[in-house]
């Protein structure tokens, strides 16, 4: 039986904007400081292996699976979830898009999608059909069929060059 | 029942859905996002063996391990539960047998899941190995050991035959007889996410037992029963499903775990299974061998049919006497088949138990027999969308076997995917190596009767109108990603006239919501929408007296439009709605009602005539383009055409949304998913284990794999639909599978007579052809079953009630429902 002591680590990074500090175990996943210790949990899991994409967020504006990331990893570090899409109190196109277009059916992929979504546009601001199959192959959809995603994604790119 | 004199200011139109911006913005609250206070965590320790007897089990190295709080095996759980009445053969954890790798026998309770699964590894079970029963035919042979001590014999859990007129006569008479074996392969629902649980004590000491389920009436009762509990002291609340497809429908072994831990531990308990956990829960696609022996005439319409099916149950019964039921239900309800043979059987074995998957056991049966239409088609060289058009069932019949077509667009959906997809210029004519392959189907609007025998209603509605205008709904309905809740929403604000937002839907909850039986079979838009439809214009009545009586206008000449109670003749005249909530409420008190439906009794008597009785059925149409390389049996889908007999389109959006979703399912099932296995050789190990249970090696279509899908309304409202909607979320899955074999044919010319169609199975037809033989890859033989006796039930065109000529006499419909086969 080990004796008891410190077993967390002080954790500081920044969380869609805002400052976050947790004392986290040092095993723990982006994911599980996400969503347990600082109850951000809009970030969804579908595997915990890497394999579904339901845990992507931003970290340091390019997509990650946060299921695979140690969450020490982070410090200092920004990242970006479901959360912290919206600005100044209204959605960001992608989240209107996908609302108005069907693209959320149960919606647990959603977070995922929508934050890789915006990484595309953000790099990319009219992806082509092609190039947004591509930026979302790794995210699993077991509702949709993927095609209203598609249309939504198209819609907020359209939108946002407005 | 339908709502009529509606203006359609909600209905049809497309909507953002009532709980979009909670799902785009994360807000929305899954069983797995839940933390209470004080959650202790639970872990399952599961069976290394397929089939044993616990011989030993020692848990007390866990229980001792610091931060364990509770440690359960079988002796904590004596009573047996099950989703049938017929089969409660489930115990939450072993007490004896153990009958799949991942049974469970054992469950940790501990202050984290990390400690939870420490403590496992120190839990001792020794197991007497028993006889592994990998494949269904072993099942038929070996009837010692049982893995069950219940069912039709030996390890068969249910056989059944059934038989509407001279089938054998039919088959001479007939000008071709077709002879065909086909399989389809098992696979899993494979829903985003996984299986949730938490389970607490309320302030007053009750159990509340937040799940991912889609049945939350079912889960209360099998709670309430295998906890030996009060059912009012158990509150079940269905939290939102990260996706269900069948996967959520039974009651769960973790969830009747957690709430006895709850209850022991006065502390919140919660359990979220791995992915490899779901997998191993199951309840997917039956594993489904089937023999298609058809009789047409020269113009190849169907005189006689005799299907017999095997169905590779797995471990426990779950819905299985209804999916046997199913392989054989609805093949008359597309075509018209004067005479009919349904033989089915279910036999146990080492794996993970089957279930209902989407389509739940008729899209196993619908690939054979759209597949045997277009050898038929091909054989009398007959255009196989004209070999369909010319049987199509009659609207307004009763089939062989006592099932009611009301309407059928079929014939339109045919017409539509031909015109659209250019099939006439593309089918047999295309260059080698493309090809298109057309097929059809038909399914449940809701299942007929409920899962135990009740003359109760199968959804209900309660409305609460607020002086403020605005309405709260509340119904027992699940919302799986579907979008029930819009539907009820919608069907409640179109009758009153207010804006969807206006209502609040209150779904899934014990507590607080009138049951509905669950999201399953289709059913929820047909009767919670008719329900609803029934409370709203209730509701539209007492607020019609109410404004009358105030502006002196006869009732009648109300509209309710814009939020507004005005007279029709003088549209000026009139009152907000919530005034007209106001006038109600001062006159008559706080305003209320409920709403409910309860399907019409079926037509069939015979036993096994519960399974297949729909108030209304949907029919599908779809054309598949494939690309075949002819190399490599490599395939592409680069298109699909579908055209879908919804009735009336109550959300298009949405009803797009299910027609997509159900085409990339089907295809994922026609060309990669399955449910597979791996052994060693039994002289080895007696192992049997799921050979990918992973997201990754259990291939499903990605983005970049689904196809462009041109989607077809067919909208002929039916009088039995809710705005005369029928379903929409199932219907449109069955066709892709068959429609993608044709395609194949088309092609290349080979028969994959089998799902999933594979580049290696393609090859290996290929390779059979070029050798000069039969151009085929497919089962061969059917095996011997000792099917029961058959029940013969002469059809209505010969002169029959619905009624076994050969049945004792049974209690009357009034009493058994039409003779529910879940009971028998």
């Amino acid at each position: 039986m080990p004796p008891p002591g410190p077993t967390r680590l002080h954790l500081a990074l920044t969380v869609n904007g805002e400052p976050a500090e947790a004392a986290v175990d040092p095993a723990k996943t982006l994911l599980e400081v996400l969503r347990e210790d600082l109850q951000l949990t809009g970030t969804k899991h579908g595997c915990e292996l890497g394999e579904c994409g339901a845990c992507a967020v931003q970290l340091d504006g390019e997509p990650v699976l946060s299921c695979l990331v140690l969450a020490v990893e982070c410090a200092g570090r920004n990242v970006l979830t479901v959360e912290g899409l919206a600005r100044d109190g209204r959605l960001d196109p992608l989240q209107e898009a996908f609302a108005d277009l069907g693209a959320a059916q149960c919606g647990y992929c959603t977070p995922g999608i929508l934050v890789t979504a915006r990484a595309l546009l953000d790099r990319e601001p009219q992806p082509t059909r092609e190039q947004i199959r591509e930026a979302l192959a790794g995210n699993l959809c077991r509702c949709t069929g993927y095609l209203q995603i598609l249309e939504a994604v198209e819609a907020a790119a359209l939108a946002r060059s407005k | 029942m339908s709502a009529t004199g509606h203006r359609g200011d909600v209905i049809g139109k497309a909507r953002r859905r009532v709980d979009g911006r909670a799902k785009v913005t994360g807000q929305t609250r899954f069983a797995d996002d839940l933390l209470p206070p004080r959650t202790l965590h639970c872990k399952l320790l599961r069976s290394t063996v397929p089939h044993g007897r616990i011989r030993r089990i020692d848990v007390a190295r866990a229980r001792a391990l610091d931060g364990v709080h509770l440690v359960l095996t079988g002796d904590d759980f004596p009573i047996a539960y099950g989703i049938l009445p017929v089969s409660q053969d489930e115990h939450p954890l072993c007490r004896d047998l153990v009958r799949f790798v991942g049974d469970p026998v054992a469950a940790v309770i501990a202050r984290d899941e990390t400690t939870a699964t420490a403590a496992l590894d120190l839990i001792d079970v020794e197991y007497e190995v028993l006889h592994t029963f990998a494949d269904p035919e072993d099942s038929l042979r070996t009837t010692e050991p049982r893995i069950h001590d219940y069912g039709d014999g030996g390890n068969v859990h249910k056989a059944v035959s059934l038989q509407f007129g001279d089938v054998d006569e039919a088959l001479a008479g007939a000008a071709h007889v077709f002879d065909d074996v086909f399989f389809f392969a098992g696979n899993t629902h494979l829903p985003l996410e996984q299986h949730a649980t938490v389970a607490m004590r309320d302030p007053d000491g009750k159990l509340v037992v937040h799940s991912s389920t889609q049945t939350p009436h079912y889960l209360h009762r099998a709670l309430a029963k295998a906890l030996e509990l009060p059912a009012p002291h158990i509150r079940v609340i269905a939290a939102p499903n990260g996706g269900g497809f069948g996967g959520k429908s039974d009651p769960f072994n973790h969830e009747i775990v957690v709430a006895r831990a709850a209850l022991l531990l006065d502390r919140p308990v919660k359990i979220c299974l791995t992915r490899e956990e779901v997998f191993l829960c199951h309840r997917g696609r039956h594993p489904v061998l089937m023999r298609f022996r058809t009789g047409v005439d020269a113009d190849g319409r169907i005189q006689g049919m005799h299907l017999q099916t095997l169905l590779d149950g797995g471990a426990y019964g779950s819905y299985g006497v209804a999916s046997t039921f199913y392989t054989g239900a609805l093949q008359t309800v597309t075509y018209r088949i004067p005479r009919y043979r349904f033989q089915g059987c279910r036999v146990f074995t080492n794996k993970p138990p089957c279930g209902p998957k989407r389509g739940h056991g008729t899209p196993q049966s619908r690939f054979g027999q759209e597949v045997q239409l277009d050898k038929i088609a091909e054989r009398l060289a007959v255009d196989p969308a004209d070999l369909r058009l010319r049987m199509i069932a009659p609207a307004q019949s009763l089939t062989a076997n006592y099932l009611r077509v009301g309407t059928i667009g079929l014939g339109e959906c045919i017409q539509r995917v031909v015109a659209r997809s250019g099939w006439r210029e593309k089918h047999g004519r295309l260059p080698h190596g493309r090809g298109v392959g057309l097929a059809c189907s038909s399914y449940l609007t809701g299942a007929g009767l409920p899962i135990y025998w009740n003359d109760m209603p199968h959804s209900a509605v309660q409305l609460k109108l607020d002086r403020s205008g605005g309405v709260t709904a509340f119904c027992g309905a699940t919302e799986i990603g579907q979008g029930s809740d819009d539907v009820l929403v919608a069907c409640v604000a179109e009758v009153l006239g207010i804006d969807p937002h206006d209502v609040r839907a209150v779904t899934g909850d014990t507590d607080l919501t009138p049951v509905d039986l669950g999201s399953y079979s289709s059913r929820v838009t047909l009767m919670m929408g008719n329900a609803a439809i029934q409370a709203a214009e209730r509701a539209r009545d007492v607020l019609a007296a109410a404004v009358a009586r105030r502006l002196d206008v006869p009732a009648e000449r109300l509209v309710f439009a814009g939020r507004r109670v005005f007279d029709s003749a003088e549209p000026d005249r009139g009152v907000s709605f919530a005034e007209a909530v106001q006038m109600a409420e001062a006159a008559g008190g706080a305003v209320g009602t409920v709403g409910s439906y309860t399907p019409a009794k079926s037509a069939a008597k015979f036993k096994g005539g519960g399974v297949g009785p729909s108030p209304t059925y949907s029919y599908t149409a779809a054309v598949v383009e494939v690309d075949v390389d002819p190399g490599t049996g490599w395939i592409v889908v680069p298109r699909v055409w579908i055209a879908h007999d919804i009735g009336r389109a109550l959300n298009p959006v949405l009803a797009r949304g299910q027609i997509e979703g159900s085409v990339y399912m089907g295809l994922g099932e026609a060309l990669m998913e399955e449910q597979a296995f791996r052994r060693l050789p039994a002289r080895l190990s007696p192992a049997l284990v799921h050979k990918f249970p992973s997201m990754l090696e259990y291939k499903s279509p990605t983005a970049l794999d689904m196809p462009e899908v041109v989607t077809d309304l067919v909208e002929v409202p039916d009088p039995e639909g809710p705005f005369g909607a029928k379903e929409v979320g199932q219907g449109p899955l069955l066709p892709i599978m068959p429609a993608v074999a044709n395609a194949v044919f088309d092609a290349v010319g080979v028969r994959v007579d089998e799902v999933p169609i594979t580049p290696e199975k393609i090859l290996k037809a290929l390779q059979a052809k070029a050798q000069g033989k039969a151009p085929r890859v497919g089962p061969d033989a059917f095996p011997d079953v000792a099917w029961p006796e058959t029940l013969h039930v002469a059809p209505p065109w010969e002169g029959g009630d619905g009624r076994a000529s050969n049945e004792p006499a049974r209690r009357t419909a009034a009493t058994t429902g039409g003779g529910s086969a879940v009971r028998s």
